[in-house]
Parts: C-alpha cells; structure tokens; sequence
C-alpha cells in the first residue's frame, strides 16, 4: 500500500534497473493500435475524419513494428515485464525474431487493408466502426505474436476475435448474420477449449509465462506423460480450429465471403496464421516432447486439410468461397512443415518453411481477396458464370491477378515457391516424403483453380454463353472506386512484395531461419525473459 | 475437496456437450455458456482449492499471516468471466437478430450463406 | 412492465446505483470493488431506467453515445500504462501521487486512472447491449 510506513525492499520482487527506451518498442504496436482503436472509437460519427486518423495510426503501426524488427535483428530476442515485476511472476511481453517477423507483416497487410477500405467502407461501414475495429483486430494480432505469457496470449485471441464479430457483421446484412452466427459460436469453442489447455497447464506446472513453463517441462522426468498429452491435444485441437485445418474448417467457407471484401482480406490473411503461429509456438517452444508422437496426427490433419483446401477450391464458382479455401490448403501446407519438426535434424527447415510459407500466405491471400473485390466492381459479380472480358478492360490487373495465381500456387518466381522448396525439401529429408508429395498434388490442384478462374473471369470474351471469338462490353458495379490509388495502391505494395520475395527471397528465408531456430533452440527467448539464470 | 469439484466440473462439461449437440441456436448458447462457466470452475480448482482464507494483506503486514488461498487463479478466472460475460451477451444479441432476420433458430435451416442449390463451376470451354 | 410505481421509483433508483457503483469504483484498490464491477453496477442501472422511461430518455440522458463512452474509457486506461515511459519504467509500472488536502492524504494513482478507464469501457459496452436489446423488444 502506497501510504503504509513498512520499510520494503523493492528489488525482490520489481525490476530496479531503467528500461531502455527502445524496448518500449515491444509494446508499441499492441499500445498505438489499442489508443487509436479507442480514438477512432470516438470519432465514429465523425466518418471524413475517422479513415484519415486510422491511416495515420496504422502508418505508426507499420513503422513502429519495422523498428521492432530491426531492433530484434540487432539485440537479439528483447523482453519487457509488464509493471517492472520480476519475471515470471510480472506479464512477459517478448518479442523473438518470429513474433516481429509477423508481426511486421501483419502491419503492413492491415496498412493496405485500411487503405483498400478508404474507397469500399461507405459511411455507414465507417459509423459501424470498420476503422476501430481493424485497429483493435490489429491488437489482438500483433498482441498475440509478441506476448510470452499463455494466459495473455488467450486474452489478445479474444481481443482479436470480439473485434474481428465487430467487422464481420459491418453492414448488418442477411448473409453477414448468417455466417457471423457460424464463426461466432464456433470461434468461441475453440478459445474455450484453449483455455481448457492453459487451466491444467497452470495446475500442472503453477506457472503461466512460456519461457518457464519451457524450462520445467524440459526438467520433466517423462514429458510425455498423460496429463500433458492431454493438454497437448487440447492445444492441438483448439488452434486447429483457430487455423481451420480440417477436421474443424467447416466455419471458415461459411463465413469468409459475407462480409465487405477488404474485411474478409484482412481475415484471410491474418487470423487463421495467428493460430498457426500459436501452434508453433506451443509445440516447438514449450511442448516438443509432445510434438514427437503428435507429429503422425499432425501430419494426417495437414494432408487432409491440404486436400480439402484444394478440391474444395475446385469444386465453387463463387470466387470468395474458392479462396476461402486456398486459405485452407495454405494452413495445410504449414501444418506439414510442424510436423516434419518432430524430426530434430529437419526441424529448424521445416519450421522456417513454415514460417515462411505463413508469411507468403499472409500476403498474397489479402493480395488475391482484394483482387476479388476489383473483380466484382469491374465485372459486376463473383460468380465464375457470370463473369469474363476482364482482360479487355484492364490487361494489367489481369496480369497482376494471373503473378498472384502463380504465388498461390507455388510456383516460381513468385513468394509461394521458395517456402514450399523449404518444406517439400524438409519433408523428403525426413522419412515423411507423402507430406511432400501432398504438397505438392495440392499445389497442383490450386494451379487448376486459380486457371480456371483467370480463364473464365479474364480470358474469355464475356459471361457464360458469349459465342467464341466475340467478346462483350461487361459492365462492373462501381467504376467509382476504382478510380483513384486507394484501391489499386494497395493491391500494388502486395504483389511487389510477393515479387520481390520470389525474386529475392534471401533476406526472409534468413528471417524466417532465425525465427526458426529461435523456438527450435529457445535458450536465448528463455534467457531473455527469465534472466541469465534461465 | 478437488475430487468433488472435478466430478462437478465434469458434469457442466457433458451438459455443455449435450446442449451444444443441439439443433436450435439458443440451446447452444446456453451449452456455451456453462461451458464457459465449467472452463472457470477449472482453471479455479488447478489452483488448488483453500478454504475460507481469502488472500488479503492486512494494512501492517508486508506478507500475508499464514497461508492464504491462491489469487492468481482467481485473476485469471475473474479475466475469463469477464471476457465470456461479454462474449454471451454479444452472441445472444447476435443470434436474436439472425432469428429476426433469417426466420429460424434451427442452425441447419440457416443457409443463406451457403445455399443448398450451389451452382457447380462451370466445365467447358 | 412500465407501471406507475415502476417508473416514478427507477430514475431515483437508476442515480442512486450510478452513485454506489462510484462508490465501488474508488474503493477498489484495496478492498472488494474495482472499475468492473462499478461499471456492471451502472449498466444495470442504464438497462433499468431504459426499462422504465425508454431507451430514447437513456441516450438522452447520457449525452455521449455509449460506444463512445467505452472508447474513452480504453483510450485513458491504455495512456495510463504510458505515464512509465518517462520514468525509464517498464509499461503499466504504477506511478503514485501522494498529497495532504486539508489534512487528509489523498493517493492518487495510474491504477486508479486504469480502474476509471475500465469503469468506463464496462459501463459503454455492457449498457450500448443492453440499450440495444431493449430497443428491440420494443418493436
């Protein structure tokens, strides 16, 4: 108590030493985002004003987290105990090559996407909150990748999941109501399940922060023993679903395409890695014993999910629903890559793959659910029968949407083959080539789909039932917005990424190596949050 | 005493279960939220039950007298139920417009999102 | 439910909960209380006045629109984790001012400030739910 006469020393339970001034850059996107969600929060009736405050924040967002990243480049893994208490008894914030990595990634995706969203949020998306939210959603994101503690890692998953409701029901339609109904009670599931986990880790090990739970685990006499393949299994299950990998998928088809399309880009391209990089996390950092004998299930659910992703791509005319399931097949393919780690000697490969691949995906499926959203406005709808003549009337998005078809596919020179080489490489150097080779088939399978819809929507001359060789003036929805940067801008800072990875990628494969060895090897991340002692 | 408890919390569990098998919307409402009410009941018995001695500091001690309860579990249970209240009470009115709006509480008649006569892509050429 | 005894009681009962949930509110810090449940405190009592006199009187009587109230409410619990930063402090470390007012001492703090911003949020979100649903059962 502050007013009381005991004389105490301080030093046994807080920090006393000052804190760099840098490290504040830990929290900085999780704080930036939260004030200016709660700024915009107040400015919602305010709808001229609201976008351009947004745009800033997230503009300090993307360059704050670009500090961060370098900052970690230089210093290795840096870690702030929340209220100075002495770890871990204080809430660990960590942030690891991995975490800013994605993090840095994350923001600028949602850079783009509130620029995507200046042109296609009308002003009543705007008065529901599209700008607060997406700040808040970014929160959770960038909360959730930077935190070392599991139980704060739980609450940033509900932060992002109660804003991500918000922007998923924006305009309050039929169909948005509908699938919010399905993604919210499933979502709400897994985090429950979630919690489930962390509870009997908290009675197993009496400590919540990562690093710690890291090192008794590894002082385990049997760590793979029953209660903790329990809780490993619990784990397993309820980021699955986070990730929706199959067989717990069913929600993500059913409500990705309702909302407004820069919503359903944001949510393609971060939500399910979050859950991705929470398995990594879990699995390669604090449980790898348990990874040894859930490698088998892994690998079986990243085949599935893999094929499911695929065929069910092929099998929709809807473009956003096909999409919706490239999202899964890329989960698939990062899936493979955590199972091929139960192999020491591959494990750092695979798990760069993974984070590579995680990356990839983020980028290129905004990329691709932004392009939907041109196509719609240019040629009036989403559905493949409905559609065509698009190259007609602008060659060069058709080639950006065909250099995104590749990335998705896998296929060079573009950001999504040099992951896949990572993980089909990883996967036939263990003895688990047929996560390989599904890899591979699905790659195959998504090239199919992505080809029929640059066919169909581009290549041929108008709608279902224009004679060969004609061509037909198609008419789009809205030629308003597509006039103006805000729309293409965005989709162009995507594909130059995708292309400069693809053409360049040895600055993020050493990224995504480091990351990888960083929860392979924890030693520093337990060092830095515990202390030289750790 | 945790025995006891961990009977209890099973039996919210399957209850939970049960109710979220169900049909109707407002049965798995109510399934997710005993669900969440047994994950608290969970996360409050791994902290190991005391009875009776709650965790204060009286004003002219710098540590507590004797063994006190354990807080932590409870900081985190007040968290989740907090966060779960808030969840329930967006989901109730969440399914209440969608009952206004799609007519129907049954979840397998809700498909206005994925329509049960989908178009197949098409296949030539 | 809107009978004479209901609604002549519920605007006196409506400020006297506002006034205890306050009054939860400062206790806080160191016995039961806090800005949670101060601010569930008056949301009930938002929902029973809205009960009684209409959503519409409610909005009216609170000026800013609730979301609002919860946005502030988060914009000044976050900035008062920031307050550290100048002391070379890890975020969120608790800053204390301690003054004699007319020979009472009075502790201000950055946790009570994060208790009001709680208060708040509480009091935005639970009450622009419950608003809406009473709204709705009015059609």
């Amino acid at each position: 108590m502050a007013g009381s006469s005991v004389s105490v020393d301080y030093a046994d339970a807080m920090i006393m030493t000052p804190i760099p001034a840098g490290d504040w850059l830990i929290v900085a996107p999780s704080l930036i985002t939260m004030v200016g969600g709660a700024l915009c929060l107040m400015l919602r009736k305010n709808t001229d004003l609201q976008p351009k405050v947004g745009m800033v924040l997230l503009g300090a967002l993307v360059v704050a987290s670009l500090a961060l990243l370098i900052r970690v480049l230089d210093h290795g893994v840096i870690t702030m105990v929340m209220g100075n208490w002495l770890p871990p008894f204080g809430i660990a914030v960590t942030a690891d090559a991995l975490g800013a990595t994605l993090t840095f990634i994350g923001s600028v995706v949602a850079f783009c996407a509130g620029l995507f969203g200046m042109k296609t949020v009308d002003s009543s998306g705007r008065r529901y909150g599209f700008y607060p939210f997406l700040l808040l959603l970014m929160t959770g994101v960038c909360g959730s990748f930077l935190t070392a503690d599991i139980f704060n890692l739980y609450v940033w998953f509900e932060v992002l999941l109660i804003s991500s409701y918000g922007l998923l029901i924006l305009g309050n339609d039929r169909i948005q109501l509908d699938g919010a109904v399905k993604y919210g009670v499933l979502n709400l599931v897994g985090t429950n399940l979630f919690l489930i986990a962390t509870g009997l880790i908290y009675g197993i090990f009496g400590t919540l922060n990562m690093a710690d739970i890291a090192v008794k685990v590894d002082a385990m006499e049997n760590p793979a023993s029953g209660t903790l393949a329990t809780v490993a299994a619990l784990y397993f299950l309820a980021f699955a679903m986070k990730a929706a990998a199959f067989p717990v998928n069913f929600w993500l088809p059913a409500s990705y395409h309702t909302p407004n399309i820069v919503v359903s880009a944001v949510f393609a391209g971060l939500l399910t890695k979050v859950g991705v990089y929470a398995l990594i996390r879990i699995f390669v950092l604090i449980l790898p014993a348990s990874l040894g004998y859930m490698a088998d299930v892994i690998g079986l659910v990243a085949i599935v999910t893999l094929m499911t992703g695929a065929l069910g791509a092929l099998a929709q005319t809807e473009i956003r629903r096909l999409l919706g399931y490239l999202v899964i097949a890329g989960i698939g393919s990062m899936l493979a890559g955590l199972a091929v780690a139960a192999n020491d000697e591959k494990a750092t490969l695979a798990i760069s793959g993974a984070i590579f691949y995680a990356v990839h995906s983020i980028i290129v499926m905004t990329a691709l659910y932004m392009s939907a959203g041109i196509i719609s406005m240019m040629g009036g709808s989403f559905n493949l029968r409905q559609l065509g003549g698009l190259y007609q009337k602008s060659g060069a998005f058709a080639g950006v949407f065909l250099i995104l078809a590749f990335a998705v596919s896998g296929l060079p020179p573009f950001s999504g083959f040099w992951p896949k080489v990572m993980l089909v490489d990883a996967a036939f150097g263990d003895d688990r080539f047929w996560l390989g080779a599904a890899i591979l088939v699905s790659g195959f399978l998504t090239t199919l789909a992505m080809g029929r819809v640059w066919i169909y929507a581009f290549w041929r001359g108008g709608p279902e039932g224009t004679p060969d060789g004609q061509s037909v003036e198609v008419t789009g929805s809205s030629q308003a917005q597509l006039s103006g940067g805000a729309v293409w801008l965005p989709l162009g800072i995507l594909t130059a990424l995708v292309v400069y990875f693809g053409l360049q990628p040895e600055w993020m494969i050493e990224l995504s190596t480091q990351g990888a060895s960083g929860v392979v090897d924890p030693l520093g991340y337990i060092r830095s949050v515990l202390g030289e002692q750790g | 005493m945790e025995t006891g408890v961990a009977i209890l919390i099973g039996l919210f569990f399957s209850v939970a279960v049960y109710l979220m098998l169900s049909k109707h919307l407002v049965r798995i409402l109510l399934g997710i939220a005993i669900l969440g009410n047994s994950v608290n009941m969970l996360i409050f018995t791994n902290g190991r039950l005391t009875r009776e001695i709650p965790p204060l500091i009286p004003p002219h001690l710098y540590t507590p007298e004797t063994l006190t309860a354990n807080p932590l579990p409870q900081a985190l249970v007040l968290t989740a139920i907090v966060i779960s209240f808030s969840f329930f009470a967006f989901l109730l009115v969440l399914a209440f417009r969608a009952y206004q709006e799609l007519e129907t509480d049954e979840v397998n008649k809700m498909r206005v999102a994925e329509p049960e006569n989908d178009q197949t892509p098409p296949q030539g050429y | 439910m809107r009978t004479v005894i209901f609604r002549t009681i519920a605007p006196y009962l409506a400020a006297l909960m506002v006034l205890f949930s306050i009054f939860v509110l400062l206790r806080g810090h160191n016995e039961p209380g806090g800005g949670f449940i101060g601010g569930l405190i008056a949301a009930s009592a938002l929902a029973i006045y809205g009960i009684a006199c209409g959503v519409a009187s409610v909005r009216r009587a609170i000026v800013f629109h609730p979301m609002g109230i919860s946005g502030f409410g988060l914009f000044i619990g976050a900035l008062a984790g920031v307050l550290s930063f100048f002391k070379g402090q890890a975020f969120m470390t608790s800053q204390w001012l301690i003054f004699d007012f007319s020979g009472v001492e009075v502790a201000l703090s950055t946790p009570l400030v994060f208790d009001i911003g709680v208060y708040l949020v509480v009091v935005g979100a639970i009450g622009s739910i419950a608003l809406a649903l009473e709204e709705r059962e009015a059609d």
